[in-house]
């Protein structure tokens, strides 16, 4: 499900299935995706905040188009506790493998995978901040 | 440090210069320029005899002149400046004092510290390129210094982070004529006919809002250049409900500078000559590294 802001709308809430993994996805070249995203996250449920959120950061094949701080996305990451995936839509070949990577991420959010859940991304996150 | 004489560098200003970033140079020598000039000066003869030609039509006879700027660095830890000036002398003429500029280029390094500390021996850092003048004479005179000095000339792009940089730093400046106005040009992608935006500002206004967004002066910090923009886009899209911030900085212009982000500057004012090459500088280092 694509939107492009949130609240969701409340009317479709009793249609809606249950949400397993939220995406926020930032485009390098627009400074307005970030801000997007930050008013947005306001919306996200706590809980949501233990592996089952993570940010997408597009258009990073044109760092001359960039108009966002690479700190400031990190420090996002940081603050929520969530991972940071970086990609280039525009490339077929990295545009797969980072769809078959949130599809991964995603099985493991909605339980599908025996012995590891969401909770596992926040502690792999941790162990790399003690270094 | 020397003060810019302003007769010196007057050569630099509102002339739009093309910019590249150049890796350090494998011996070059100063002592050697006269003979540098004669060499690059046949290459050049000798390319256009191969019919890479330059010109068509009146025959013309390239003239090459290397000089040394010490006045064009930041501190003395930077190489001097080195300039090239290709002009041209018309055969058909019969005064041989009829020399006319073609093309002009220039090596610098302002506060370059950070990629002249850390290079070995015989190797001169002079980390910034900027050209003026046709591109064929760009492509020659930088296909010369890449085989002489074993060097690579890369064009510098100019993102739209740094240039929202740069407006923020020029806007900021004070200056006792009066000042032009700030502009910013935006480009909008993914519509089917380009669209360009062209964001004027009052400069007084562009001023008076970074004198309450700086904190501190002489510092800049990355938080208050994007406070500087927020209000910027905040004020167009209060008018016009377009968020600016999902558009393309593509050009900034101040009185002191303007910057286009294919990597070509325009310098309009001397008192800030060293503070912009000190940041090209630090650009064109990045790019290097």
């Amino acid at each position: 499900h694509l939107a492009a802001s949130l609240p969701l709308p409340s009317e479709r809430d009793h249609l809606r299935p249950r949400i397993d993994l939220v995406v926020f996805m930032i485009d390098i070249k627009s400074k307005y995706s970030l801000k997007n995203v930050e008013t947005s996250l306001a919306y996200v449920d706590a809980s949501f905040f233990l592996g089952k959120v993570c940010f997408l950061v597009t258009g990073v094949g044109r760092m001359n188009a960039c108009s966002i701080e690479m700190n400031a996305i990190r420090k996002l990451g940081e603050a929520y506790c969530s991972p940071v995936l970086f990609c280039e839509l525009e490339l077929e070949g990295i545009r797969v493998t980072t769809a078959q990577r949130l599809l991964r991420m995603l099985r493991i959010c909605a339980g599908h995978i025996p012995g590891v859940s969401a909770l596992s991304f926040v502690s792999l996150m941790r162990s790399s901040h003690d270094d | 440090q020397e003060k810019a004489d302003p007769q010196k560098t007057a050569f630099v200003l509102r002339k739009a210069w093309t910019l590249y970033s150049v890796t350090p140079l494998h011996g070059f020598r100063r002592a050697r320029l006269r003979d540098y000039a004669r060499l690059l000066g046949a290459f050049i003869a000798a390319e256009k005899q191969k019919g890479l030609a330059v010109e068509v039509g009146v025959e013309l006879d390239i003239k090459v002149a290397l000089s040394s700027h010490a006045e064009l660095r930041g501190s003395e830890l930077d190489q001097a400046a080195l300039l090239v000036q290709l002009s041209s002398r018309s055969r058909a003429s019969s005064r041989s004092s009829e020399d006319k500029p073609v093309w002009s280029g220039w090596f610098c390094s302002v506060f370059g510290d950070d990629l002249s500390e850390n290079v070995p021996e015989h190797f001169t850092c002079l980390p910034l390129f900027l050209s003026h003048g046709a591109e064929s004479y760009t492509s020659l005179v930088g296909s010369w210094f890449q085989k002489t000095f074993d060097c690579c000339f890369r064009r510098l792009a100019i993102s739209p982070l740094n240039l929202s940089w740069m407006v923020a730093m020029w806007a900021g400046c004070k200056l006792d004529r009066a000042p032009s106005a700030v502009e910013l040009v935006f480009s909008v992608p993914r519509l089917s006919q380009p669209l360009d935006i062209s964001y004027a500002i009052h400069p007084e206004d562009a001023k008076a809002l970074w004198d309450t967004v700086q904190k501190t002066p002489g510092e800049i910090t990355q938080e208050e250049v994007d406070v500087f923009m927020d209000c910027l886009y905040a004020h167009f899209h209060r008018h016009f409900k377009i968020h600016l911030s999902a558009a393309k900085l593509v050009k900034v212009s101040t009185a002191v500078a303007s910057a286009h982000c294919d990597g070509i500057v325009k310098i309009l004012h001397s008192e800030y000559l060293p503070g912009v090459l000190m940041l090209l500088t630090e650009l064109a280092i990045s790019q290097i590294q």
